[in-house]
């Protein structure tokens, strides 16, 4: 049996699914031997199978996680308590309250960090993407004339700059900050 | 190669799956955190790939994860716990789509014959694959964007089988298309791919990226 390239290129697919016959199988390496435009068809059809089938390919946005059993927390209620799990949340809510203690010294402790317009940008939607320059101290819509540093943006949701300590910017944010 | 593939969830892992769902359905429902874990990488992917937009991508995947929650006495242990995960994902992106995107014409390679023989036109070298070079950035940003480039049928199809490992008869259910279309269709989405990035990632290119740094390969 003698394949043309044309029948190659129509089966090499199924070529590395394993799913041709004994016989075309055979007489497609056949083929790929003596012909180097298929086998680069193949070699490459094969890589890009590999690549993909990676899990480095499957990137989350930054805070996807946290935000994602944030949304099912407030969802999915216990439907009873042990003992015990009575003890771990009564434990969990002191640490809780510990923390905000520690956050409000941690915020007098950075007056940079509380802004003017700090309180206003309960506004601002959450998921709203803005972005922030690393070093900077405000959130931005993208494309606000009004970024510094631009050469070192990233873009995340507006509640991750909140929880970070960016502040709105009070002139593209202008309309969440009336409201 | 699809031996491969089902070595990627062993049975004791589905054993420990079906345990977690069974304790789930029976109250315990704080362990659904733990029987999704694994899967929300997947499931985000799944629904970026169908959306192209990272904030709708990850509204769906945290609303495909309730549905799993709230529908999980609905669930078959016949079929994979993350077959079924990732078809909800699939369906709520499709709808989502639909609903915001109602208006948009498709891009002009949707409308290809889908029957039709593709007949590739560059037969770039790419015999090495370096898989260590998705560590760089720029390189993965590469491959999404070829992805994104593709039509939405062949994107699909490509996204459930070669990405989430689904089989071509678990594709073919979770699109509602038939086995032969996804083989068609696969087979266009492999190619066209291969045919979008052969060319500048290809050849000795570990080497090339090593001697020409900052300097992408494309």
């Amino acid at each position: 049996m003698v394949v043309t390239c044309e029948e190659v290129w129509r089966e090499v697919s199924n070529y590395l699914e394993g799913e041709v016959d004994p016989t075309l199988r055979a007489a497609m390496e056949e083929h790929f031997r003596g012909c180097k435009r298929c086998t680069a068809v193949l070699d490459g059809t094969r890589n890009v199978i590999q690549l993909y089938g990676d899990e480095r390919m499957f990137e989350v946005p930054l805070g996807f996680s946290h935000r994602l059993h944030r949304r099912l927390e407030e969802n999915i209620v216990p439907a009873r308590r042990t003992f015990l799990g009575w003890m771990v949340a009564a434990a969990a809510a002191v640490l809780v309250a510990g923390g905000f203690e520690v956050a409000r010294s941690s915020v007098f402790s950075h007056p940079e960090l509380r802004t003017e317009h700090a309180e206003s940008s309960s506004g601002v939607p959450p998921d709203l993407m803005v972005v922030v320059a690393t070093d900077g101290k405000t959130f931005h819509i993208p494309g606000c004339p009004f970024i510094h540093d631009k050469a070192r943006l990233r873009t995340i949701a507006a509640r991750e700059a909140m929880q970070e300590g960016y502040a709105p910017c009070v002139r593209c944010m202008r309309k969440y900050l009336n409201a | 190669m699809p031996e491969e593939r089902t070595a990627l969830e062993g049975p004791a892992a589905q054993f420990n799956e079906e345990v977690l769902i069974r304790r789930i359905r029976d109250g315990e429902r704080e362990l659904f955190y733990e029987l999704i874990r694994p899967y929300e990488r997947r499931v985000f992917a799944a629904a970026f790939a169908i959306l192209r937009n990272e904030a709708d991508a990850e509204d769906t995947a945290q609303e495909a994860m309730l549905k799993a929650f709230k529908h999980i006495r609905q669930f078959r242990a016949e079929s994979r716990f993350s077959t079924w995960l990732i078809q909800i994902t699939v369906n709520e992106a499709r709808m989502r789509r639909r609903k915001e995107h109602a208006n948009i014409i498709e891009p002009i390679v949707d409308r290809q014959d889908e029957e039709g023989n593709y007949t590739p036109r560059d037969f770039a070298d790419w015999r090495e694959i370096p898989l260590e070079t998705l560590e760089r950035k720029e390189v993965r940003q590469k491959l999404a964007e070829a992805l994104a480039s593709l039509g939405e049928k062949y994107r699909e199809v490509f996204v459930l089988r070669d990405m989430q490992q689904l089989s071509i008869e678990e594709t073919a259910k979770a699109l509602g298309i038939s086995a032969a279309s996804v083989k068609t269709r696969l087979l266009r989405a492999r190619l066209m791919l291969r045919e979008l990035l052969a060319p500048g990632l290809g050849g000795n290119w570990s080497s090339r990226l090593s001697l020409a740094k900052g300097v992408k390969p494309w």
